[in-house]
């Protein structure tokens, strides 16, 4: 098995959908501040330090343009949590940075620890509001009336993997996995053709192919190179084309099979590219059939359907393992994989049990053969944005869960350890112990680095630029042995900040 | 072969009243129906009220 960079390090970004019930003047910014501050307690807060973060920053390689919305993304509410996690507001919505994680499982693990987090946010919230005021998070993408947020997946990959091959392999990757990774809504947004019913929450928003914007002209392909690491050795890719996802397996499978393939262009096993006709409008054509029969045009003139996509990629993949050799969960993932797609092509309401689209559907479909319910009523709607809300007693993916009809990877009680303590293979686990221990002298934080004052005349950066050091091997010793953080700096030989 | 059965009961029941099945597979299929009805009565239970209401209400800010 060769030493591989590509997702050796993996985290998400999720922005939460976010409501309070009969609140007349309910400010979303405001609404956010308070579930956050209500999670984080008396925990210290800690400045988010950005003057060196560059989101303007493109992977194409041609300048810099001003980072958008700057001055909203500063000076807001920022909690850094133990396990090394970001719970911030953004956008006028509750945002949620997993730790860096080494493997696609432990980063499965750490979103649904995410989603965790608000729901204690929300209910330690709800105590500090008037009675009949009741507040709502959801893990959603889309209101229904056009505006949609973000759920963001990144991986760490090699600096010397030209972008434009990332472009080319995973643009018709990332139109058909919709089908795999959905979380599905009723009806569509932003001025394409009407539908019932669709596969993607976000498939409807995508404008572009490839491009910097994040909040207006959607791009397939994301170009912010912002690695948060060594910019010689490293790129961040960010992705912003996926679903947030309840389902624990969708997750797994998102950032396992996303993670495989930019391993394969890494080794050069991704053989020749597939390449569309019109990447855009495939992304929603796909997505407006649950049906899985729309075929989209390929530059040769033939035609394929995401389903044939994806086995296209399975079995590249597939073939990249036996080759190369992968880890188990790897392997753990293209069995998954394999059955998922075996399941569509028999019945997508089959996957019931582990895809949110197919749930969604498959519930909305028996609401409408017993009540006899059309596509528009609002009873479905209900339904469709009530599967989101992560509350375990309101969602109504935890009810699934809960009558045992949705498939698990994870115990509750992991996922609780998981909000609670760091991975322990990246530099997550450094930035957490130093918060559990040292939030006091901790003055700011960022990906690559903590700035502590332990009573000096300068305040102490200690840089981390390489996102698989500060693991637990390395430096659990170091800390449990320091009493104090100008102890912990004194260690490190500390540079002054 | 069991499972294509299985798929095709599942989605005969959720028509009302069918035909006779064989009798090996019909209590099973009344038993997925008896499910699928207690599921959705439960999840009738826990469903926001003025479903109309809450969904026109629900507006967001765009995000990323």
């Amino acid at each position: 098995m060769t030493e591989r960079i590509a997702g050796a390090v993996i985290g998400t970004e999720t922005e939460f959908g976010i409501t309070i019930r009969n609140q007349p003047d309910f400010n979303p910014v405001l609404a956010s501040s308070l579930v956050i501050n209500s999670y984080a307690g008396s925990r210290a807060r800690i400045q988010w330090s950005s003057e060196e973060e560059s989101p303007g920053k493109d992977a194409r390689g041609f300048g810099y343009q001003p980072p958008p919305m700057a001055d909203f993304e500063s000076g807001l509410v920022n909690v850094v949590l133990a396990n090394g996690a970001r719970l911030y507001v953004d956008h006028a919505h509750p945002e949620y940075s997993t730790p860096e994680c080494t493997d696609p499982l432990e980063a499965a693990l750490h979103d649904k620890a995410g989603e965790y987090v608000l729901e204690q946010a929300a209910r330690a919230a709800r105590a500090s509001l008037p009675a009949g005021e009741r507040l709502f998070i959801h893990k959603n993408n889309s209101d229904g009336k056009g505006n949609s947020y973000g759920a963001h997946e990144n991986y760490l990959v090699a600096r010397s993997v030209p972008f434009g091959d990332l472009v080319r392999h995973l643009t018709p990757f990332f139109v058909s996995r919709q089908i795999v990774i959905g979380s599905g809504k009723i009806g569509s947004e932003n001025g394409r053709p009407a539908v019932d019913f669709q596969i993607s929450q976000r498939g409807d928003f995508f404008e572009e192919e490839v491009g910097l914007e994040t909040t207006l002209k959607r791009p397939i392909i994301n170009t912010r190179d912002e690695p948060h690491a060594d910019p010689t050795k490293y790129r961040r890719l960010h992705v912003i084309i996926g679903d947030a996802n309840l389902s624990e397996t969708q997750i797994f499978l998102k950032l396992a099979t996303t993670r495989l393939v930019l391993e394969a262009v890494e080794a050069g096993t991704i053989g020749d590219p597939i390449v569309l006709t019109d990447p855009v409008e495939s992304v929603w054509r796909v997505s407006h059939d649950p049906t899985l029969q729309t075929t989209i045009r390929l530059a040769d003139g033939s035609r394929i359907s995401a389903l044939d996509l994806q086995w296209h990629y399975l079995e590249t993949i597939s073939k990249h393992a036996e080759m190369e050799g992968v880890s188990e969960i790897d392997q753990r993932a293209i069995v998954e994989w394999e059955q998922v797609l075996e399941m569509l092509e028999a019945d997508p309401r089959s996957a019931a049990d582990r895809l949110d689209w197919a749930a969604k559907l498959d519930l909305l479909e028996h609401y409408r053969e017993r009540d006899g319910l059309d596509w528009s009523d609002p009873k479905l709607r209900l339904l469709d944005l009530q599967y989101h809300d992560v509350d375990r007693d309101k969602g109504l993916y935890h009810r699934l869960v809960a009558a045992n009809r949705m498939r698990r990877l994870f115990t509750d009680a992991q996922i609780a350890d998981a909000a609670a303590a760091p991975p322990e293979s990246s530099r997550a686990y450094f930035r957490g112990r130093c918060v559990e221990k040292f939030a006091d002298a901790i003055v700011a934080a960022n990906w690559d680095s903590l700035i502590f004052d332990v009573g000096e005349d300068t305040l102490k950066r200690v840089p981390m630029m390489e996102p698989r050091r500060g693991t637990r091997s390395m430096v659990a010793e170091l800390i449990d042995n320091s009493d104090t953080a100008a102890d912990l700096v004194q260690a490190l030989g500390g540079t002054d900040g | 072969m069991a499972e294509q059965e299985r798929k095709q009961n599942r989605r005969a029941d959720s028509r009302h009243e069918v035909e006779e099945t064989e009798e090996a597979t019909a209590p099973v299929a009344e038993e997925l129906t008896e499910k699928i009805d207690d599921l959705l009565d439960e999840i009738d239970s826990v469903l926001e009220e003025n479903a109309e209401e809450f969904v026109k209400n629900y507006v967001q800010k765009g995000g990323q």
